[in-house]
């Protein structure tokens, strides 16, 4: 029978018995974390390998390996400047965690790990708290100056609070937006996917007319695949571009 | 009217706001399209700024997707 497509999205305990408890919560091990150690052990894995030989004329795995390193090394430099490239390791690592969550999501009967609200929110906080703390270890209470644009002073008590308030709302869009990317379109799959089941329950013509919805879902599939790739990099460079303001505050580099 | 069937008509009004988006990210992509043939030397510099703008201009319209889901499945 055809799924409800929501039901991918359910996260549940893989072992009955809780792990620990925190605060009386109990922490479960769950399908979302088995999919999230899968990750970080393929992520890992397969750079690790890649990289072993260290060969100076690389193999088509390792090159694999160097060019994602200046992919990201690259989009530092034009986002964030030099003093951005110390920030390598850590944007390259959300870089590669988002990427291998949303390609692995597209495995049938997988967990897409950032399809969860959960995550993605707590990776935002992460990415945002730091960016503060970077701020204010550059440049001292000078950083909030950051919240001052250039303006007459009886605009300012107007564009101040504004400036505030989207600073803090990029902790809602950059966590939603790579959220509910991954959401629609694996529901949006599971739709299709319903289709072809009830069309060929229907039996007669409207078995073989079933292919029509069979070859739509090859289509999306194929889009999905572009949109996991172009959300881990808009994950990654917007994180770069917060970076940047916060080290060099209104002036460009 | 019973409250299980208010619940999908608002869903389905939350999802008007994907309208916006749809046309927000047509006019990012016709925009670049129209100014990369006229100056295809920039082009390959812009890419950046095109992905950027696309991002932005979709999460807007994905707020109103989660508002539906919220309205949907709370």
């Amino acid at each position: 029978m055809a799924m409800h497509p929501m039901e991918q999205f359910e996260v549940r305990p893989l072992i009955e018995h809780p792990l620990f408890q925190i605060a009386g919560h109990n922490i479960y091990f769950t399908n979302q974390s088995l999919f999230m150690v899968i990750v970080v052990a393929a992520a890992s894995l397969f750079l690790t390998l890649a990289m072993g030989g260290g060969r100076m004329v690389p193999s088509r795995t390792q090159s694999m390996a160097e060019m994602s390193y200046e992919f990201v090394a690259n989009m530092i430099h034009s986002a964030a400047g030099d003093d951005g490239l110390k920030f390598f390791p850590f944007i390259f690592t959300t870089f590669v965690f988002v990427l291998f969550c949303n390609v692995f999501g597209m495995i049938p009967w997988s967990f897409t790990v950032t399809s969860q609200i959960a995550i993605t929110f707590a990776m935002t906080a992460f990415i945002i708290s730091m960016v503060i703390v970077v701020g204010f270890m550059k440049h001292g209470l000078g950083f909030l100056k950051l919240f001052v644009p250039d303006a007459p002073i009886y605009l300012l008590i107007l564009l101040v609070p504004i400036e505030i308030i989207s600073f803090f709302t990029r902790l809602v869009s950059l966590s939603v937006r790579l959220f509910a990317n991954m959401l629609a379109g694996h529901t949006m799959l599971a739709v299709f996917a319903g289709f072809v089941v009830m069309l060929g329950a229907a039996g007669g013509i409207l078995s073989i007319l079933s292919i029509g919805p069979m070859l739509m879902i090859v289509a999306i599939m194929l889009l999905e695949l572009l949109v996991a790739g172009l959300q881990a990099y808009v994950f990654a460079i917007l994180t770069c571009i917060y970076l940047n303001e916060a080290l060099h505050l209104h002036d460009h580099h | 009217m019973d409250l299980a069937a208010a619940k999908m008509i608002g869903a389905g009004l939350a999802c008007i706001a994907l309208v916006g988006a749809g046309i927000g990210i047509g006019n990012v992509f016709g925009s670049y399209l129209s100014g990369a043939l006229r100056n295809p030397g920039a082009a390959a510099t812009q890419t950046t700024n095109l992905l950027l703008g696309f991002a932005l201009c979709e999460a807007t319209g994905l707020f109103g997707l989660v508002i539906a889901l919220i309205i949907l499945f709370t």
